[in-house]
């Protein structure tokens, strides 16, 4: 039986959630024009009391084109839906088809320079990646394991409908204003991702119709390396086997 | 074939900038899509937090040095603002439409039910809060008192400010209406509303956003439906601009 290299859930939720993702950070953007200071606390209303002040996103940038809070919000809060959703689905579909565990969790030894280089080397012209390497896994580990759940989590927290829900929340997250401010942040860690991801992905088409079609697992990719040989067995008494 | 699903991509992230998008808005199945969103984000908060679920409320010490004045500030009316000079002793406060017992309150009467003290937290749609505390009467003693008739589905509250020309109204369900934490605010941080915070009465409906909590309230209407009142959308700013009637997202 082959596995295609992308399950199907995988490509599902990736490209629902690459369109929500962009309508959110546009609509966001336009959302963010209207009060452009962030605060750390529970409240924060005057600029002096900001700790950023954000720049005025131009409208190329923003959905809708034009400033309107309206229009922008009823696209967010619809967004928000498949979002939130998918990334509840996406966390399910990881921890039972195993992608979680197999590709994104880290070993120690993945955290240390040298595995990051030799991950870097492999993905260099001529190099021969596959799988999923220590940067890629630390990578999109920080993107669903923070990122994505924070981005979540800060979206509920600044509803003030969702805060009668979970009061806790937003003690948790450093009060209203703390959570919008992290939202933002969030939000843009989430762009830098995507920017990253999509301009390596434009180095190989290949990868971005394998989103599509599921791929097939590269057979000729060298084997995983086989597991260490057992050491020598010593020619005495303890090292003969019991049943032996 | 290799080409499609890139440039279909391209085309895709390039129709979500372009005017397209305008046409998109205004088409029916965009705006029940919205509609059903927003339905389904109130109906999900009310679901996991109850119909009588509080908004978390806060320490004297936490409140907000000041609380911000936004939107209306100030009344042009000459009777507000003769009544604002001496006190408001003529100001009534009428519940009316669809009640068995119509009543004309005055602000002594209101200060003379039981008083709720809330300190919470205000947050304008905007992105900015501010932390006040709150005291009047709840709502929902108002509502006993005038036998509000079982067909009201809705209240609406009339207001003395106007902006871009218009009467200043916003309107709620009844199950905010009888939410604990909805009560008719005279006084702000211990003292009575200054003008910007809506003087002499204010709505407090902690668990949406700024634009439901309507100042300078002159009548609590019950009706069945909006439709027949401004542009029919519930609000000042939802006829105005289009903001979102469920104001807790």
């Amino acid at each position: 039986m082959k596995r295609p290299k992308h399950a199907l859930s995988t490509r599902l939720w990736h490209w629902i959630n690459a369109a929500a993702i962009i309508v959110l950070f546009m609509t966001g953007l336009n959302i963010s024009n209207a009060h452009r200071h962030l605060y750390w606390g529970d409240y924060g209303f005057d600029p002096k009391d900001a700790w950023l002040h954000v720049i005025k996103f131009p409208g190329w940038g923003t959905i809708p084109q034009h400033y309107n809070l309206a229009v922008a919000r009823d696209w967010h809060i619809t967004a928000a839906w498949p979002f939130g959703l998918g990334v509840a689905f996406i966390w399910i579909a990881m921890l039972v088809n195993g992608h979680f565990r197999r590709d994104l969790t880290t070993r120690p030894s993945d955290w240390t320079p040298r595995a990051v280089l030799a991950s870097i080397k492999a993905h260099a012209p001529g190099g021969a990646a596959h799988g999923y390497n220590p940067v890629q896994r630390i990578l999109y580990g920080m993107v669903f394991g923070v990122l994505l759940p924070l981005m979540l989590f800060t979206g509920l927290a600044i509803s003030p409908g969702f805060q009668a829900v979970a009061p806790w929340l937003l003690d948790l997250l450093g009060g209203r204003q703390s959570a919008r401010s992290l939202h933002f942040i969030a939000a843009w860690g989430i762009f830098g991702f995507f920017v990253i991801h999509l301009l390596l992905a434009l180095t190989d088409w290949r990868l971005i119709v394998e989103m599509f079609t599921g791929g097939k697992r590269d057979e000729t990719a060298p084997a995983p390396p086989p597991p260490a040989p057992p050491p020598p067995v010593a020619d005495t008494q303890e090292g003969v086997p019991a049943h032996g | 074939m290799v080409d499609l699903p890139r440039r279909s991509l391209l085309a895709g992230i390039a129709a979500l900038g372009a005017s397209a998008c305008s046409k998109i808005n205004q088409s029916e199945t965009t705006q029940s899509l919205f509609e059903a969103a927003e339905d389904g984000h109130r109906a999900v908060h009310r679901a996991l937090a109850g119909k009588q679920g509080l908004a978390p409320e806060y320490t004297r010490a936490e409140r907000s040095p000041t609380f911000r004045g936004n939107g209306s500030v100030t009344v042009e009316d000459p009777f507000y603002k003769a009544q604002l000079a001496s006190g408001f002793p003529d100001w009534r406060l009428e519940v009316r439409g669809l009640v068995e017992v119509p009543l004309a309150l005055t602000l002594a009467e209101l200060k003379a039910m039981p008083q709720r003290t809330q300190i919470t937290r205000h947050d304008c749609v905007e992105g900015w809060s501010a932390i006040g505390e709150w005291q009047g009467p709840q709502l929902s003693a108002l509502l006993d008192a005038a036998k509000v008739k079982p067909e009201a589905k809705f209240l609406v509250f009339r207001c003395a400010d106007t902006l871009y020309g218009r009467d200043y109204y916003e309107s709620i369900d009844m199950v905010d209406a009888y939410h604990p934490q909805t009560i008719i605010a005279h006084s702000l941080n211990g003292e009575p509303l200054p003008e910007k915070n809506g003087a002499p009465l204010r709505m407090r409906i902690e668990r949406q956003l700024g634009y439901k909590q309507a100042k300078y309230v002159k009548a609590i209407e019950a009706v069945t439906s909006f439709e027949q009142i401004g542009q029919g959308k519930g609000g000042f700013w939802e006829d105005v601009a289009g903001y979102q009637w469920y104001a807790g997202v």
